[in-house]
C-alpha cells in the first residue's frame, strides 16, 4: 500500500530527462498493484462463475454479485454512509486520543530517564493486559455509550504509539546529538531541530501499527452494543442470518483501513524522502 | 578578522572519566592564532579526550581550557569540529547541513554564505541531494564546510580523514590547507597518520598514554606548500616517528625505510 503510494509522486522533471528509466518506473507504477489485484480477483470470478453454474448456492457465502448489489442496496439507502460515519468518528477520536497520550507519555519516558524509571514498569505491566479485559471496567465506570468505545479504542492505540515514541528517541545516534550540541543547540532547539526529525520515521510507523490496532478494537467496542456503526452491520448481519451484510461491512472496513493508512503515509512521504532504507530501493528520491 | 584573535591556552587539563580512567594529566600548551597543532599519539592517549574538552563537548576534570581568556565549559561559537565521521544529518540537504549553524542569519545571508562554502569545497553541485548520495570524501568535505561556514577562530579536527583512502586523504589534506589560508583559523587537528601531522602542521604534540600526557612538542617550519618528496620533509617525518617511539618506550627503528614503503608512513 506505502508502495503504491510512495511510488505515485514522481517529479515531472525526472521523467522527462530519463526516458528510459521513466517507461520502466511507469510500468512497475501500474504493474505492482495490478499484480496484486490478481489473485483476489481470480478468486471472486472463481466464486462468481460457480454460483451462477449452481455448483453451490452461494447462501453462507455470497457470490461477489450479491455483495455488490448488498453494498449498493446500503450504499442508496444511506444506512452505509451512517454506520462508516459512526465508526470513523470512533476510531479517530479514540487514535487522536490514544496518540496524544502515547507521544507525551513515549517523550517523556524517552527523553528522561528518571521519568522512564518512574513510569516504565507501570506501562508495560498494563500492556500485558489483553485490551479487551478492560471492557467490563470501563462500561462500569463509563457507561456502555460512547466514552467506554472510545476509551477501549484509545488504549489499544496508546500503546504502540508509546512504544515506538520511547524508542525512537531512545535510539537516536548519540553522535548525531552531539552534531546539534556542538552547534549549542540545547532544550527545545535541540529536540526540534535534531530529535524530532531523527524520531520521524519511527514515528510514522508507530502510527501506522496504532492506527491498525484503532479499527481493531473499535469492531470489539461495536461488538458490545451499539446501535449504528460498522461493527453493528457485522453483528445485524449475524443475527438475521445476511452474510451478504458482513462482507459487504467487512469490505468497507477494509477499504477505510487503507484509506486512513494511506493518507499517513501520504502525509509523511514528503517529509521522509531522505530515508537511507533498503526497502527505499527503486522509489524515487 | 585577522587583527586581534584569540589564544588558546590549556592550562593543567585534567580528565578523569567516571571509570577511574586518567585519560589527560596536567596538559599544558598554549596555541597561537592561526597555528595548525598536530596531535599524534598511541591508540587511548587521551588525544580525542583532549579534542573534547577544547569543544566544551566534555568538561575537564581540573585545570582550565581558555580562548581569549574565556573558559569554556560549553561548546563556543568561535570554535568549531569535524569529527573522523561526516555526522551529515540525514534529514537535511547538503546544502541545509553546511548552513546547519547559521540558524540566526537572515535565510538569503545563510543561502549566500552556503553556497559560497560550497563552491570552496567543490561541491557547489551538490548543494540539493540528500547526504545518502554523497561519497566519503565528499561528505567529510561537506563536513568541513559546515564547520568552517560560522567562521570559526577555532577549528578542531578529530582523525577527519582516517575512513579515506590514501588519495583523497591527500587531496583534503591540501584542500583544508587552502580553506585554512582563507582566514587563518586555528586548526587542533588529531592524527594517526605522521605524513599527515607533518604536511599541515606547524607544531606536534606527541602525547603518551596511562595517563595520558604531552611527551614531547616538535616544531615543524618547513615552508608551505611542503613538498611531500623532499628531504626536508622526510627528516621532520622521521622526528616525529622517533619522538612516537619514544614515547611507547620502543626501540628506534630506523624510519628511512618510510620513504620506500608508504605504507609504514601510516603510523597505528
Ligand atoms: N567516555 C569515556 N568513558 C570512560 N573512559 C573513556 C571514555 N572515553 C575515553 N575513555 C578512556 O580514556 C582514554 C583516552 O581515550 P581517548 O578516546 O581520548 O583516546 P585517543 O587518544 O583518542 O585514542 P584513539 O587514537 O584510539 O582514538 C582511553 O583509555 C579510553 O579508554
Ligand atoms: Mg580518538
Amino acid at each position: 500500500m506505502s508502495f503504491a503510494l510512495m511510488t505515485g509522486v514522481t517529479s515531472d522533471s525526472e521523467t522527462t530527462a530519463r526516458p528510459q528509466v521513466a517507461r520502466t518506473r511507469r510500468f512497475g507504477r501500474w504493474s505492482r498493484p495490478l499484480l496484486g489485484l490478481l489473485v483476489p480477483l481470480v478468486l471472486a470470478v472463481g466464486w462468481e462463475l460457480a454460483v451462477r453454474a449452481g455448483f453451490s448456492n452461494g447462501r453462507l457465502m455470497p457470490p461477489p454479485s450479491v455483495i455488490l448489489q448488498t453494498l449498493y442496496d446500503l450504499a442508496q439507502s444511506g444506512e452505509l454512509w451512517r454506520h462508516s460515519v459512526a465508526t470513523v468518528l470512533r476510531v479517530a477520536v479514540g487514535f487522536g486520543i490514544g496518540v496524544v497520550a502515547g507521544t507525551l507519555l513515549g517523550a517523556l519516558a524517552g527523553y528522561s530517564a528518571l521519568t522512564r524509571r518512574l513510569l516504565d514498569p507501570t506501562l508495560q505491566a498494563l500492556r500485558a493486559i489483553p485490551s479487551i479485559a478492560w471492557v467490563p471496567l470501563f462500561i462500569l465506570w463509563l457507561g456502555i455509550f460512547e466514552a467506554s468505545k472510545v476509551t477501549l479504542i484509545a488504549v489499544g492505540v496508546f500503546f504502540p504509539v508509546y512504544l515506538g515514541v520511547m524508542g525512537a528517541i531512545m535510539s537516536v545516534d548519540r553522535k548525531i546529538v552531539e552534531v546539534g550540541r556542538a552547534f549549542r543547540l540545547s532544550g527545545f532547539a535541540l529536540v526540534r531541530r535534531i530529535l524530532l526529525p531523527a524520531v520521524l520515521p519511527s514515528y510514522i510507523v508507530a502510527l501506522r501499527s496504532g492506527l491498525g490496532l484503532g479499527w481493531m478494537f473499535v469492531v470489539a467496542a461495536e461488538f458490545l452494543g451499539a446501535s449504528e456503526g460498522l461493527g453493528y452491520l457485522l453483528i445485524d448481519g449475524q443475527q438475521l442470518g445476511k452474510p451478504a451484510q458482513i462482507v459487504a461491512a467487512i469490505i468497507t472496513f477494509a477499504i477505510l483501513g487503507k484509506i486512513a493508512d494511506g493518507l499517513i503515509v501520504a502525509t509523511a512521504t514528503p517529509f521522509l524522502r531522505w530515508e537511507d532504507r533498503f526497502g527505499a530501493r527503486g522509489e524515487p528520491a | 578578522m585577522s587583527e586581534q584573535r584569540d589564544m588558546l591556552v590549556l592550562d593543567h587539563v585534567s580528565k578523569v572519566y567516571p571509570n577511574g580512567v586518567h585519560a589527560l594529566e596536567t596538559v599544558s600548551v598554549t596555541v597561537k592564532p592561526g597555528e595548525i597543532l598536530a596531535i599524534v599519539g598511541g591508540s587511548g592517549c587521551g588525544k580525542s579526550t583532549l579534542l573534547r574538552a577544547v569543544s566544551g563537548l566534555d568538561v575537564a576534570s581540573s585545570g582550565d581550557v581558555t580562548l581569549g581568556g574565556v573558559t569554556i565549559h560549553a561548546p563556543h561559537e568561535k570554535i568549531g569540529i569535524v569529527f573522523q565521521e561526516p555526522r551529515l544529518l540525514p534529514w537535511l540537504t547538503v546544502a541545509d547541513n553546511v548552513g546547519f549553524g547559521l540558524e540566526d542569519l537572515s535565510s538569503a545571508e545563510r543561502e549566500t554564505r552556503v553556497r559560497a562554502a560550497l563552491a570552496r569545497v567543490g561541491l557547489a553541485d551538490k548543494a540539493s541531494v540528500w547526504p545518502r548520495e554523497l561519497s566519503g570524501g565528499q561528505a567529510q568535505r561537506v563536513a568541513l564546510a559546515r564547520a568552517l561556514v560560522p567562521r570559526p577562530e577555532v577549528l578542531l579536527l578529530d582523525e577527519p580523514f582516517s575512513a579515506l583512502d590514501a588519495f583523497t586523504r591527500a587531496d583534503l589534506q591540501d584542500h583544508l590547507l587552502d580553506l585554512w589560508a582563507d582566514s587563518r583559523p586555528t586548526l587542533l587537528l588529531v592524527t594517526h597518520d605522521v605524513d599527515e601531522a607533518v604536511v599541515l602542521a606547524d607544531r606536534v604534540l606527541v602525547m603518551r598514554p596511562r595517563p595520558g600526557r604531552i611527551f614531547e612538542a616538535i616544531d615543524c617550519d618547513l615552508p608551505r606548500p611542503r613538498d611531500r618528496q623532499s628531504a626536508a620533509f622526510d627528516f621532520a617525518k622521521r622526528r616525529v616517528l622517533a619522538a612516537l617511539d619514544r614515547s611507547l618506550d620502543r626501540k628506534s627503528q630506523d624510519h628511512a625505510e618510510t620513504k620506500a614503503d608508504p605504507g609504514a608512513a601510516m603510523w597505528w
